[in-house]
């Protein structure tokens, strides 16, 4: 009974529309807009905005759709030009023809997260009730709740069944919700630097971020877009520390070591006389001309209430069960905010139900941040894994005309 | 490689455990339609495998499988590793708790050219299946055919099959193991199961 009722109220609440004033590019859809979404935390979102990115071409099956989840600074723009800031996708090396995520073979969507304000909504946008912005207002969101969110619009495109989801980091454990709430709709999985509950240590970090926000006085309670302000200082600083925890010891020396910037000596005083110090700058005014804050308070919220097991009493292997998803788990040497060891113990809770499991840490010095730059072996090891998972779902080549 | 395969119903669900670059599993997978994993220690013929497309995890076989739940695979293959396992017995029930079968295979060590070494030379031998320096050998048990025939008798698992391989390659299905075969076999391969 109940599940009948569900299904046509999600059949009622996908009916999606397409917003005449979207300015970004790509599709859009609103959500939740007869039924609202239950969250996590217990309250109720709707109507709702989703953006997304498509890339490739959707097989008549509707078989070889991958999912890709940004991590947490990400958004749709994946492997384009992005709108805003000019630059490359942040997965323009990964996604496209020829590449990694063939999208000769393969077709791309990629949608921005619950509450990430670039074409989703989030804190920024107008609350349809208060007709202001929501600010603080805006529910607290989780990555279930991100999830759920991909799933209504998967469930829109018609797909019964994703050929695979993958992400690096928040995107990670975006992978690994779907493979445990969603299992019958995963055909493989790639979860990368991830883990399966944010750390004690990353959660203090993310702490550390929020804080230099909310101490910046242009916040304003979350309220600064009626004050035709920006907490730019506080994100800025909130990015500089976020950015030296997505790199390792190693390449931070091998890059800039202690080499002065512009002068040939240091100046006594607190300008950036170090490379180092200038690049940090850098890296947080640009964040901050394209990223909200309170989108940033409540996305690293989501990371850190992340916890796959909880629900499972504590037990990981409990939350797959007797999947029949095909895993491919990836870290990276020099990772320190999401190691390896957080990846190997997935692998094992995953051995513990037999799942099928590959799972490889790749040799380098580029700290968490290698799933977005040029990683040959990791390169190889994604499209290695994703053909031998499209030889077993038995996809062929879609035909371009 | 082929001989192992052999012992493998089609269809069936196999771990290789020390999997190497994946050759084995890869044929397996392809020619006899298995539901293959693996476990390998080194990263090099991890990523190789993966990019196979196998289900292969970077792993120790004396660490890694007690994750493993009960009767999950037909068939659990350590082919060429049982000289480098520190915890035999432990390893061994192991493999016969997670598989039906166990598929057991390594260099004899009761191979005449081996004792000639030994015995005449006095040297430690080295061989083309032994080829370390003996200070330099990541292989810490020499066992012999009959050993580990032994071994299996005593810790009440079935032989269902053994095959010995000679210097040229030929492989001889037997049921039992006598002193000419332990002498002339450079190579053994066990097919086990548990008593029941």
């Amino acid at each position: 009974m109940s599940s009948t009722s569900n299904t046509n109220e999600q059949k009622n609440n996908t009916i999606a529309v397409e917003p005449a004033d979207n300015e970004l590019p790509g599709h859009t859809i609103v959500l939740g807009g007869t039924v609202p979404l239950k969250l996590a935390s217990g309250q109720y979102l709707g109507p709702f905005t989703v953006a997304y990115q498509t890339y490739g071409t959707l097989n008549s099956e509707k078989s070889n759709a991958i999912l890709v989840c940004h991590a947490l600074t990400g958004d749709q723009f994946a492997a384009e030009k992005h709108p805003i800031t000019g630059n490359a996708g942040w997965w323009d090396m990964v996604i496209g023809p020829g590449l990694p995520i063939n999208t000769n073979d393969y077709f791309v969507i990629c949608m921005n997260v619950l509450g990430g304000c670039m074409g989703t909504s989030g804190p920024k946008d107008i609350n349809p009730e208060t007709k202001k912005r929501y600010g603080l207002d805006f529910p607290i969101i989780t990555i279930t709740d991100m999830v759920a969110v991909q799933k209504l619009v998967i469930d829109y495109l018609g797909i019964a069944k994703l050929f695979c989801v993958t992400g690096g980091s928040m995107g990670a454990m975006q992978v690994l919700e779907w493979s445990s709430r969603y299992p019958e709709k995963v055909f493989c999985a790639i979860p990368i630097a991830g883990s399966a509950r944010h750390s004690a240590q990353n959660i203090a970090f993310h702490e550390v971020g929020r804080q230099a926000i909310m101490a910046d006085p242009d916040w304003h309670d979350g309220n600064y877009y009626e004050h035709d302000a920006l907490p730019h200082r506080g994100l800025s600083v909130a990015r500089m520390a976020a950015h030296i925890t997505y790199m390792s010891d190693s390449a931070l020396h091998r890059k800039f070591g202690r080499e002065l910037q512009d002068r040939s000596d240091v100046s006594y005083g607190f300008d950036a006389d170090f490379q180092i110090e200038s690049y940090l700058r850098h890296q947080g005014s640009t964040f901050v001309e394209r990223f909200d804050a309170n989108s940033y308070l409540y996305t690293t919220r989501a990371m850190d209430y992340f916890d796959i097991a909880a629900e499972h009493n504590g037990i990981l292997a409990a939350s797959f069960g007797e999947t029949s998803v095909k895993f491919c788990l990836i870290s990276f040497t020099s990772d320190w905010l999401f190691p390896t060891s957080e990846s190997r113990l997935i692998v094992h809770a995953l051995n513990a139900v037999a799942a099928s499991v590959s799972f490889v840490e790749i040799e380098t010095d580029a700290g968490h941040d290698a799933f977005l730059l040029n990683e040959p072996e990791f390169f190889s090891i994604l499209s290695g894994f994703l053909s031998g998972a499209a030889e077993q779902r038995g996809l062929r080549r879609v035909k371009i005309d | 490689m082929q001989r192992v395969a052999d012992m493998i119903n089609p269809g069936s669900r196999v771990l290789d455990i020390g999997c190497g670059d994946g050759a084995l599993l890869d044929y397996l997978v392809h020619y006899k339609q298995v539901d293959g994993r693996g476990i390998e220690l080194s990263q090099e013929g991890v990523n190789r495998s993966v990019s196979l497309g196998l289900a292969v995890v970077q792993g120790d076989a004396e660490a890694d499988l007690k994750n493993y739940p009960s009767d999950a695979f037909d068939y659990v293959i350590l082919s060429q590793t049982l000289q480098s396992i520190y915890e035999v017995r432990i390893t061994l029930n192991e493999l016969l708790r997670i598989g039906h079968h166990a598929i057991v295979s390594f260099p004899n060590f009761g191979y005449w050219r081996v004792l000639y070494d030994l015995l005449v030379k006095g040297r430690s031998p080295i061989s083309e299946k032994l080829p370390y320096v003996w200070c330099d050998s990541p292989n810490i048990r020499f066992c012999t055919m009959t050993d580990f025939v032994t071994l299996a008798e005593d810790m009440e698992f079935t032989i269902d099959r053994v095959v010995s391989i000679n210097h040229s390659g030929r492989a001889t299905s037997r049921k039992s193991v006598g002193r000419w075969t332990n002498w002339f076999a450079e190579e053994s391969i066990y097919l086990l199961s548990r008593k029941n």
